[in-house]
């Protein structure tokens, strides 16, 4: 019997992707296996439209201890025997339809992911985009979102110590759910996600089996909706329940640090549940399994075994036990009060066999099912592109002096620039006691407890520069994450990707797609910090609307001390500032892609550029200069430009600034443009070190090659001047805490 | 000393007290999993804080009957020292130890950042090394530390002298804005009538190093240290 169109459109396959598959197996796959093959061949789960872009990482260094894709996240030696297991992912499409649930269990996920590996997760942070909040609907979903987050990461006891919240047109009725998870793990116990050893048991650990999720990975995740139906999907959004998810952790935990010898394998359960757990953790074993479906725990009864197999039930692993010490390790999940069921075995020949009530259910060849076909294409530039590069952003009309006080009070309570105090109180932020550096700065800075050693984690991507140059914008996204890093005195060492982007099958997005992956492996080269881990999430958008192109970067940067450390404020008066990276005065062309042309002009145009080797010498140069403990403070400055730069250090640390050079040429460049590679430092005074402060301060960088300009000095009268900008702290502060204050700012236009 | 650390299903602050006690402090403490019946061994008690169950019911309602409350129950009523903080607070409530509840924050909102907290009452082995009116801050970390009890409750509470901690701004007032969550009376931390149980929704074990944040918290455990010395001579 043919293969019908709904049942095709239920997995998301195409016609010439189904006759593939019969081409393959040699037969007609019967109803489970197509719902099997459906979401193994998802984008989601085989990453069919990316693979080929992906492989152009660089993914390898002396500290990678994993291949990329191999196993559950990527981990990175730091020494002592230790390593960091690190990831991000995507949960975007569940959360636009129920933002609470979306975003929890998104962070379940990514949690489980850490844990898998035989880590400890030690933070969370989170990644979000969200249409502007002058629309109740984005309101809801940024509300819901943020408290999801919260609600999952707090009950789990893993502090959540940064990120970013960015607000667009872009992201209506899309928003973005990015969630990146560390862990901290003996190097020697780290877990693989294999399956081996013919005849050991598959254990089932966790909560049990129900009807949530299924055509999760196939249905929300893989496709875009032209209709708007996805409110009709609600039910396939999990439902997470953190506290088993506690237990779970705490288990899996015990059993990889001091019962290793125990298992072979642990793999997490996430989208297309058992189907993609089981078959990939035999493709990567060489093996196969012989499931028995009436093993699996059920929350309901009469469930199918397409629904069983499908099911996306939050808190589930697979335990790939030694046959000897299945009792032990069953024994281990009781006294964490959690089910452990045998529902099946390795077996040879690399085809997983399912039954169900002594039937034959569904026989699937593993290496079919985890290779989908891979779509290569050649990308087309959007049309929107030549006309918004090539805009004259010298015509604009500049700023009157008069103006610049009021423009940058105006700034500071943009919801893209303001305070993300009001998000991130509502996280545990300490839990663990390893927060040395809170979330409010570049990075957050992390203690390695039994170590001097520090790691420094940040997240970045900024989507108006991916929109208008996406090669740019992937390379910027990487440079800025390491710049966050290198503000806190680390130095970058890796990176996790989530790259979030519209539908492939068309031209202008893969293009978008394409030139940022190039970006990124580019700008990875520059600053040698390899790709370990990453997530691919497509179909964003909303009717023919595709997303702002999004590649998130989460980075990993190492601290030998952490006691000797970095961080954003002035916190002491009497210290020169400088801006290292460019001079004060800048061209209209710096404009493009700002915070203020869109806010002042409602324009998201221009022709943004980035210079990796000007980028790698400045950061080489903070590095430099931390290590002579020359710097107090150091702050990258991005969105928003050098005055909010400025004005964040001077209300972050509490003194005050003085500016001592005029703001030549065009004020609203000067002050708002976002021209990349620069950090804003303040320098211990001279009497305070031998050989005086700023004087080598300039010293270093004229030997490192870095434009730099001594430009005002902290002071401790609780003023912020600079050019022709007059405020008090205060009256900073109080523009800065608009979103705090839940404020809702004029519309962004 | 050697301090028993309660871990619940879903506790989190387990470890945190441990490292504090033990490894920044140089005392004993052991960990004990919520079936634990016997802690003649302990000279002091730690509820820990976290989510036990999840939060299900509510807050500390499904931890009161573990295995392991009945002992803590009689090792508290011979006088032996009892923390509860954040979840161990709502667990010392939900078992009767302490009068009061505590509910959703007023903010209807998660709350994690530093306070700052007052001491005040009468005599608690947990804040010995404090006097009357000194500040110290630490940070909170809950969705429900809103305290409340009735109004003869509190005026007992308040004459008996067993409002030990307050929150309260830098310079030590009380006031609406220090109060993080609608406590009434900006109540942080109260004691039962003999003074050997605290309950306090900040926790002191997240105050206890300057790389992290501060040293704090550490005078309660130094209080308790202290005073468990001069009752044994």
């Amino acid at each position: 019997m043919p293969v019908t169109q709904e049942a095709l459109d239920a997995v998301a396959l195409s016609r010439e992707e189904y006759a593939l598959l019969v081409q393959q197996l040699g037969r007609e796959p019967n109803e489970v296996e197509l719902g099997m093959f459906g979401s193994l061949w998802s984008e989601h789960c085989g990453y069919k439209n990316s693979k080929p872009l992906l492989r152009l990482f660089p993914t390898g260094g002396d500290r990678v201890l994993t291949r990329a894709g191999a196993e559950n996240a990527g981990a990175i030696d730091i020494g002592d025997g230790l390593c960091i297991v690190m990831k991000v992912e995507s949960h975007n499409h569940p959360s636009a339809i129920e933002p609470y649930e979306g975003a929890a269990t998104g962070v379940g996920g990514i949690v489980r992911d850490i844990f898998a590996m035989g880590a400890y997760p030690i933070a969370i942070l989170d990644s979000l985009r969200f249409g502007p909040l002058s629309s109740a609907q984005n309101r809801y979903l940024f509300n819901g979102v943020v408290a999801g987050v919260g609600g999952y990461g707090n009950c789990l006891g893993i502090p959540n110590v940064g990120g970013e919240v960015f607000f667009s047109t872009g992201y209506d009725g899309n928003p973005l759910v990015n969630a990146m998870c560390v862990g901290l793990a003996e190097t020697s116990k780290l877990v693989s996600a294999r399956a081996r050893g013919i005849g050991n048991p598959l254990l089932l650990v966790g909560a049990d089996t129900g009807r949530d999720g299924i055509h999760g990975a196939s249905g929300l995740a893989s496709r875009t909706d032209p209709e708007a139906r996805f409110e009709e999907m609600r039910p396939a959004v999990q439902v997470g329940n953190p506290f088993m998810e506690k237990l779970l952790m705490e288990a899996c935990y015990e059993l990889a640090s001091e019962h290793g010898d125990w298992i072979v394998g642990l793999q997490d359960l996430g989208a297309a549940g058992l189907t993609s757990s089981i078959v990939e953790c035999c493709a990567k074993g060489g093996v196969g399994a012989l499931l028995d479906l009436d093993q699996v725990p059920r929350r309901e009864d009469g469930m199918t075994p397409y629904e069983v197999m499908l099911s996306e039930s939050q808190e589930r692993m697979i335990v790939i036990a030694k046959r000897e010490h299945a009792a032990d390790v069953a024994a281990l999940f009781a006294r964490w009060e959690l089910h452990c069921n045998e529902i099946g075995e390795v077996t040879e020949g690399r085809e997983v066999v399912i039954s169900s009530e002594g039937v034959e259910v569904a026989r699937v060849p593993v290496d079919i099912a985890t290779e989908p076909p891979e779509y290569t294409r050649v990308g087309v530039a959007p049309a929107y592109l030549a006309d918004l590069n090539s805009f004259d952003l010298s015509a604009l009309p500049d700023i009157d002096p008069g103006d610049a006080t009021a423009a940058l009070l105006s700034m500071l309570a943009r919801p893209n620039v303001a305070s993300r105090r009001g998000v991130y109180r509502q996280y545990d932020q300490q839990v663990l006691n390893n927060t040395v550096v809170a979330p409010g700065g570049d990075a957050a800075v992390l203690r390695i407890a039994g170590t001097t050693r520090g790691i420094a984690l940040a997240t970045d991507c900024n989507a108006r520069v991916c929109y208008l140059d996406p090669y740019v914008g992937g390379a910027l996204a990487v440079a800025e994450a390491a710049r966050n890093v290198v503000c806190t005195g680390a130095s970058p060492v890796a990176v996790t990707d989530c790259l979030n982007f519209g539908d492939p099958t068309r031209l202008d997005v893969y293009f978008q797609m394409s030139q940022a992956v190039h970006g990124i492996s580019e700008a990875c080269s520059v600053f040698d910090t390899p790709v370990v881990s990453g997530n691919v999430s497509l179909f964003n958008q909303t009717g023919d609307r595709p997303i702002y192109p999004t590649p998130v970067i989460g980075i990993l940067g190492l601290i030998e001390d952490v006691s000797h450390r970095l961080q954003a404020g002035f916190t002491h008066p009497g210290c020169d500032v400088w801006l290292l990276g460019s001079s004060v005065e800048q061209p209209a062309a710096s404009l493009a892609a700002s915070e203020y042309l869109e806010s002042e002009h409602g324009l998201v145009a221009g022709c943004p550029s980035v210079d990796l080797q000007a980028e790698a010498r400045l950061q080489r140069l903070i590095l430099r200069a931390h290590d002579e403990s020359l710097l107090q403070s150091a702050h990258d400055c991005s969105e928003g430009g050098l005055a909010v730069t400025l004005a964040e250090s001077a209300m972050l640390g509490g003194a005050g600034f003085e500016g001592f050079v005029e703001v030549t040429g065009r004020l609203d460049a000067g002050l708002f443009g976002e021209a990349a590679g620069r950090i804003v430092v303040s320098v211990v005074p001279d009497i305070f070190r031998q050989g005086g402060g700023s004087g080598r301060m300039g010293d270093l960088a004229r030997s490192a090659g870095v434009p730099a300009v001594r430009i005002g000095r902290t002071n401790d009268s609780g003023a912020f001047r600079f050019g022709p900008i007059d405020a008090t702290i205060p009256d900073l502060i109080e523009a800065w805490e608009s979103l705090v204050r839940g404020e809702v700012p004029a519309s962004i236009r | 000393m050697r301090f028993a650390i309660i871990r619940f299903p879903g506790t989190w602050s387990d470890r945190d007290t441990h490292h504090v006690l033990h490894t920044v402090l140089g005392q004993q403490a052991d960990i004990l999993w919520h079936r634990e019946t016997d802690l003649s061994a302990y000279d002091a008690v730690v509820l820990p804080g976290g989510f036990s169950y999840g939060d299900f019911l509510r807050c500390g309602a499904i931890a009161r009957f573990s295995p392991v409350m009945e002992e803590v129950v009689r090792v508290a009523k011979k006088g032996v020292p009892v923390i509860g903080i954040c979840n161990g607070f709502q667990v010392l409530c939900e078992s009767g130890l302490l009068p009061g509840a505590l509910m959703r924050n007023d903010s209807l909102q998660f709350r994690c950042e530093w306070t700052h907290l007052r001491r005040e009452g009468g005599n608690t082995p947990w804040a010995s090394k404090l006097s009357t009116g000194d500040v110290i801050r630490v940070p909170i970390s809950h969705g429900e530390g809103n305290y409340f009890a009735d109004v003869e409750t509190r005026e007992r509470l308040e004459d008996d002298g067993r409002v030990i901690f307050r929150y309260c701004d830098g310079s030590g007032l009380v006031t609406p804005e220090s109060n993080p969550n609608g406590s009434v009376g900006n109540i942080a931390g109260i004691i039962n009538a003999k003074g050997n149980v605290l309950g306090m929704m900040p926790h002191p074990e997240r105050a206890g190093e300057t790389l992290t944040g501060g040293t704090d918290g550490n005078i309660l455990w130094q209080s308790v240290i202290e005073s468990s010395l001069t009752m044994v001579v």
